[in-house]
């Protein structure tokens, strides 16, 4: 069976490249910074099952003490100059899509196969990683298509990765050290804190009052914690099942359905949901960390509001 | 009596990013102050820490793919994308971007969540492309408006995969609300509850869409105020 931890080796083992290279980068100043940075991940990948909490707790630290300390620089590996890639453009063609489709088609083809016909009936991937395996694989074919057909210089692929990573930089972890955060949130208590607190402010009597209070909360929280995903439990329980469903007689498909919908509009304004907002602007190599967010909250504001709508007349007046 | 100490954790993640201090800082800092005041010891915080980076390294494995995308930009497929774009008759950054919503809310929709994403198709085709076309119809572009394309090309990503993909009912978010009714004794399932993502889906695309067009319609204001100057290309992803 292929499991995730077989991911985990091929991320490792781009990852410790990627470290080697940094260490042998002159033209870096801060090669020394990068290299141990991404030799730690590759480190994390490799180990981080086996090794003990405390470990990976002190790997963290080490990581964070490195961007903290502002270690990390960006490369400039060769590549090709802008000349050359039109060119290159035009001599390829359209077919130049044709391999970053291989990826995506590959995990989505693949996990619709592995789901609806007797193939998930092999049990070849690790349950509910599929779609995360499948990727993976399309990535290895993706490769193989493009070394064979483009015959670039047998370091190209990673030295090219090696430019993008060090321009995303410590951002990269940015996502997983938030989910790690969300952790240590969940087992100081801090959700049950919000929770009761949320519950206090509910007046008698007004569906509209409780309704909005409800898809605040699920904003305001899932800004604080960076997904809806953690909000949720939380507020269905403060408010959404005890006070909408059971004291108003609301319907609880719409205020489940909807009420986590509300909540999404909080993720597009947080920098804490750092792979949606923060990882894009430094891809994009945005000189605003939050230009992402800047575009979204025009769109945030008004569909938190429908969302309001909808909970308040078709859960209540419509499918009470 | 509830501690309310452990809030103190959100306040040192509100108050250094508004600070700008490193984030991955400010995230273990803020972790560690909130396992200390909710009282654990010290090496029980970094345990904890340790063992949630630990289980979700599945988060940052996706970076995998960048050498792929990487190789592809050594050549030229963000020029390809760029002058696709460029040959394709009445092609505006408005009706782009108002296409890619449509086709990433259907796509999510339908389970296909994975078929978008930032590394993957808006920084090699989509951001390019919205690029292109905008400087196609309103001439080159000021700076702060380049990056408002870029950042309007990932927002329309999020928007799209975000009111899209609870439609489909056998997704993560769908199932957790299902069963969280299900432990206060409300079964539901998991089709009853993603229909009632449509009327906010069809409220994003108006909303989101509307504001694409708008925002093309602004450009193109500002470019007849000045006039657009030749457009050059310029060094791009080299200057540091």
């Amino acid at each position: 069976m292929i499991t995730l931890e077989w991911l985990y080796i091929l991320a490792g083992i781009i990852f410790a490249i990627w470290a080697v290279l940094s260490a042998r980068d002159t033209g870096n100043g801060k090669r020394f910074g990068n290299a141990a940075f991404w030799g730690l991940l590759a480190v994390s990948f490799f180990f981080g099952g086996q090794m003990s909490d405390f470990a990976n707790g002190m790997l963290v630290l080490a990581l964070v003490a490195i961007a903290g300390a502002g270690q990390l620089g960006r490369s400039d590996p060769p590549t090709t100059t802008l000349t050359e890639r039109l060119g290159l453009s035009q001599t390829l063609g359209n077919k130049l899509f044709l391999p970053a489709l291989i990826i995506p088609l590959t995990a989505v083809i693949g996990t619709v196969a592995y789901n609806y016909t007797p193939f998930g009936e092999t049990g070849l991937f690790e349950e509910r990683r599929e779609t995360l395996i499948l990727f993976g694989i399309g990535v290895l074919l993706a490769l193989g298509v493009c070394m064979v057909w483009l015959k670039p210089p047998l370091l190209a692929p990673v030295e090219e990765g090696r430019r993008l990573m060090d321009s995303i930089g410590w951002a990269a972890i940015l996502p997983q050290m938030l989910a790690a955060l969300g952790g240590v949130f969940a087992l100081a208590g801090v959700g049950d804190i919000i929770g009761s607190m949320a519950g206090e402010v509910i007046p008698e009597g007004s569906i509209f009052v409780a309704v909005v209070i409800f898809c605040l909360g699920m904003a305001l929280f899932t800004m604080i914690m960076g997904n809806a995903f953690a909000a949720f439990p939380v507020m269905a329980a403060a408010i959404g099942i005890p006070v909408l469903v059971e004291q108003f007689d609301g319907n609880p498909a719409v205020i489940g359905a909807v009420g986590m919908l509300a909540g999404f509009c909080g993720t597009l304004m947080t920098p804490m949901a750092a792979n949606f907002n923060i990882v894009p602007a430094a891809l994009l190599e945005l000189k605003d960390q939050n230009g992402v967010i800047k575009q979204q909250i025009g769109t945030a504001i008004p569909l938190w509001v429908c969302n309001v709508l909808i909970i308040y007349i078709a859960g209540f007046y419509l499918w009470s | 009596m509830i501690n309310y100490w452990p809030l103190a954790g959100i306040a040192i993640v509100v108050a250094g990013f508004a600070l700008r201090f490193n984030p991955l800082l400010v995230v273990v800092v803020a972790a560690i102050a909130t396992g200390l005041l909710g009282g654990l010891d010290f090496v029980a915080v970094i345990e904890a820490l340790g063992k949630a980076f630990n289980d979700n390294r599945y988060i940052s494995v996706t970076w995998i793919i960048l050498p792929v995308i990487g190789l592809l930009e050594r050549h030229g497929l963000q020029q390809r994308a760029r002058a696709l774009i460029e040959s394709v008759r009445g092609a505006t950054m408005g009706r782009l971007l108002v296409l890619y919503l449509l086709f990433r809310q259907i796509t999510a929709a339908l389970g296909m969540k994975d078929i978008g994403g930032h590394p993957q198709t808006v920084r090699p085709l989509v951001a390019p492309m919205a690029e292109a076309a905008a400087q196609k119809t309103h001439g080159e572009l000021a700076d702060e408006d380049n990056e408002k394309v870029k950042g309007m090309a990932a927002a329309t990503d999020n928007v799209g995969l975000f009111f899209g993909e609870d439609i489909f009912f056998a997704i993560a978010s769908i199932l957790l609300i299902q069963g969280v009714f299900e432990s206060y004794g409300y079964p539901l399932t998991p089709l009853q509850l993603s229909v009632w993502a449509i009327p906010t889906a069809i409220c994003a695309f108006i909303i989101h869409g509307g504001r694409l067009l708008a925002f093309d319609k602004r450009l193109g204001a500002k470019a007849i105020k000045a006039p657009a100057a030749p457009v050059e290309e310029v060094e791009e992803g080299d200057a540091r």
